[in-house]
């Protein structure tokens, strides 16, 4: 596995942007996606805020291209519009050209119109539309993309709760240097539900403020929704093209901490494993990463095995980080991704976007987190990690294309 | 090139199929259009504490994985059995954890909102079984879960594979799970999934009527670089398909994917195809039967297991399991049997949209 796996194209939706350029924006004034609940129909409107992308279903069906038809989930439709931009901005005209899969991830599915059916069913096992239900499972959202996009090659699903888009970007990865594909529009999506919101909620981690990542008073999560994608590529097929590399896939790992069903062990074991993986794998030594895009839930939990675990690994040395999850909520299968292209902008353009709504250090650690934006930074390699139920970590490190 | 093989399997079906001693001796042939498990005392394999939270699947996939890891353990030829702890947990699922899912949309939608409980919520994420089975291997290795729809199985072997090719690691398990519960077997049965009646003497093959028959099942297979005495077969390679546009279209991709073995579909001792009932889907088969595998020794599996997401896996263990006995269950044979049994084709679509070729050969 000798080739070097590049990215040429990002796209995202989230609640700070509809676009690439969008969430730039927001991230450099400090504009949050957080606020009250106003689309999602639920008993926890006005009590427990949420990120959610500014557009009803009907928009987004417009935003996609589909206007008017009624097959598409909210999870396919924020995944289409992100899909579709990452391979506008990595310049591809024919998909076809080269040996291209498309690897999604979700953790939802196609939830949101499954609960309304299933209401009605409830009700009277002969009610409840059927094309409410049939886009239920995971694969859906993931093969809507791949007929937008006219991806044929192959085409996955991954599901590891909050590390799921991460682990796409692995098994692209993968699949690159092993020489199977040419590239992958790798990511994920996942829209806001009532089943996750209240899920959540009985874990009683979901803060009524909105998250405080890395705060000693956090209290939760706030759940987001939206989608981002990447082109990976291998570089010899980006080369051959013409194609403009914003970055290269240095370094990934993934590794189980094997504690708890959904709580992270208190040394950060898993945290610690994937991030080592990451490191050995791109050759850096801890000293070589310039920010850590961390997962950083705003959980009391999350935080202090992370942070532990960042302790561990990087000793008194521990690089700038912070969490972007003020900004865009939780959005689970697709936080990876979503923060992989949110860790790219950094990388282009020298900047460390704050860890908003950070106040007071936590007691447990030596380490605070970044909460102002830094400009002008040279900022070389990347490391950006996602966690999740099922003791589920994930890291990848992204490097300035030229380095290295 | 490093060589895969199939060195462990454990497999929870509709049928006996849990006994490793056993090769579907007394086969259980449908009356209904919904097939069960048959499940194992989960005592022997689950903590008593663990067993009572546990969903039904997640029950399936542990104790399968654990039967997997005990016959690799117990097959180098030594005699003595090793507690093997894999590198790399790699699932497929179809629909995850159906159980647990409906259970907690239910009292969310009964109690409007209040007064839930998290467990069902915890359970239902769709990684819950590879999470489980590193918990109770304290396995801290690589846990990845595929979700995609009749290629999620396929798509953990495909990244298995591509681990051990590498070098990444030396071995993998890996596995599949999927269960049906009485509302999925409702929702389904209304979009037309399953027969109306099935007559069992008469065979699913036979009955003109639309729909197939439905199933579940929890399969693993232990993966690895090497060859020993256990082995049951060489995990040669797979490719899947997605919405091929003609029959053509599939001809071409069965011999691209057998010509990189250097292999042609006359090379192939038998071939187990996917045949479910269902006259839609089974004209695929038919035609693929007919045209490119004529004359060479056809069975099918899914009126043992019925039809689900991972039914391939199902295919995957009887694949193995035909080439390490070196014969085929008669329950499963279309046509005439083999003799020596070099290269076994597995063949399977899930409704039209998801297609995949798994190929195993004798090591």
């Amino acid at each position: 596995m000798t080739k070097r796996v590049c990215i040429t194209g990002t796209g995202i939706i989230c609640a700070i942007g509809n676009n690439v350029p969008g969430t730039l924006d927001s991230l450099m004034y400090s504009r949050t996606g957080i606020g009250e609940i106003s689309l999602l129909k639920t008993l926890l409107r006005g009590i427990i805020p949420m990120a959610e992308v500014a557009m009803t279903t009907g928009a987004l069906m417009e935003a996609a291209g589909v206007a008017g038809q009624t097959c598409y989930t909210r999870t396919a439709l924020l995944g289409m519009i992100a899909a579709a931009e990452s391979v506008r901005s990595a310049g591809i005209e024919d998909i076809r050209e080269y040996r291209t899969g498309l690897i999604s991830a979700t953790t939802v599915g196609g939830m949101d119109r499954t609960e309304n059916f299933f209401s009605e069913y409830l009700a009277d096992p002969k009610r409840g539309r059927l094309r409410d239900v049939v886009n239920h499972d995971c694969g859906d959202s993931t093969e809507r993309i791949a007929l937008h996009l006219g991806i044929a090659d192959f085409v996955t699903t991954l599901s590891t709760a909050c590390s799921s888009s991460v682990n796409a970007i692995m098994l692209a990865s993968n699949l690159i240097k092993s020489g199977q594909l040419d590239r992958v529009v790798a990511g994920g999506n996942d829209s806001v539900t009532k089943f996750t919101l209240n899920g959540f909620n009985t874990l009683m981690i979901l803060d009524k403020n909105g998250c405080r990542p890395f705060d000693e008073n956090r209290a939760g999560l706030t759940l987001g929704e939206g989608a981002a994608f990447l082109v990976l590529e291998s570089e010899e097929a980006a080369i051959k093209r013409g194609a403009r590399i914003l970055a290269i896939v240095s370094g990934y790992g993934n590794a189980n901490d094997a504690y708890h069903q959904t709580a992270s062990s208190p040394e950060g074991t898993g945290a610690y494993l994937a991030m080592s993986k990451a490191l050995s794998m791109s050759g850096l030594d801890a000293a070589g990463i310039d920010y850590i895009n961390v997962h950083g839930t705003g959980t009391q939990n999350n935080d202090l095995s992370e942070g532990v675990a960042l302790e561990r690994l990087f000793g008194n040395r521990v690089p700038p980080f912070s969490s972007t999850k003020g900004f865009t909520g939780h959005t689970l299968g697709a936080a990876g991704a979503v923060e992989a292209v949110i860790s790219i902008l950094s990388l282009q353009h020298g900047m460390i976007f704050p860890n908003l709504n950070f106040s007071v250090p936590m007691k447990e650690l030596n380490i605070q987190p970044v909460s102002k934006l830094q400009q002008g930074l040279t900022l070389n390699h990347i490391l950006s990690n996602s966690f999740g139920f099922g003791g589920n970590n994930s890291s990848v490190i992204l490097s300035k294309p030229g380095i290295q | 090139m490093t060589h895969v093989y199939i060195n462990g399997t454990g497999i929870i079906s509709p049928q006996e199929t849990f006994d490793t001693a056993l090769f579907l001796e007394n086969p259980v042939i449908p009356v209904s259009n919904r097939l069960r498990c048959v499940e194992p005392v989960y005592r022997e394999f689950i903590p008593a504490e663990m067993i009572r939270r546990m969903g039904r699947v997640i029950k399936m996939g542990v104790a399968a994985s654990k039967c997997c890891l005990k016959d690799a353990g117990t097959g180098d030829g030594s005699g003595v059995a090793l507690e093997i702890i894999p590198e790399m947990i790699i699932t497929g699922t179809g629909l995850g954890c159906v159980e647990d899912t409906e259970k907690f949309l239910t009292s969310m939608i009964v109690n409007r909102e209040e007064f839930l409980t998290p467990t069902s919520f915890i359970q239902s994420t769709h990684n819950t079984v590879a999470g489980q089975i590193a918990l109770l291997l304290k396995c801290h290795g690589y846990n990845f879960t595929y979700v995609h729809r009749g290629i999620s199985f396929e798509s953990a072997l495909i990244d298995a594979m591509t681990q051990l090719q590498t070098g990444a690691v030396s071995n993998v398990l890996a596995g599949a799970t999927d269960e049906l519960t009485n509302h999925s077997f409702a929702i389904t049965s209304r979009m037309g999934y399953w027969k109306q009646k099935l007559v069992g003497t008469t065979g699913l093959l036979n009955d003109p009527r639309r729909g197939s028959i439905a199933g579940e099942g929890a399969s693993f297979f232990f993966l690895e670089n090497q060859q020993v005495p256990n082995t049951y077969a060489e995990l040669r390679g797979i490719a899947t398909m997605l919405r091929p546009e003609s029959l053509q279209e599939i001809r071409n991709r069965l011999h691209s994917f057998l010509g990189t073995f250097g292999l042609t579909a006359g090379d192939i001792s038998v071939v187990l195809l996917g045949l479910n009932g269902d006259p839609r889907h089974d004209r695929i088969y038919r035609d693929l039967a007919r045209s490119e595998f004529d004359g060479v020794p056809q069975a099918f599996y899914k009126h043992l297991c019925g039809e689900y997401h991972t039914a391939s896996s199902f295919a995957m263990w009887l694949g193995s399991k035909i080439i390490k006995r070196q014969h085929v269950p008669p329950v499963t044979m279309l046509n005439h049997a083999p003799g020596s049994i070099e290269h076994v084709l597995i063949y399977n679509h899930f409704r039209e949209n998801n297609h995949a070729f798994i190929l195993l050969s004798r090591p």
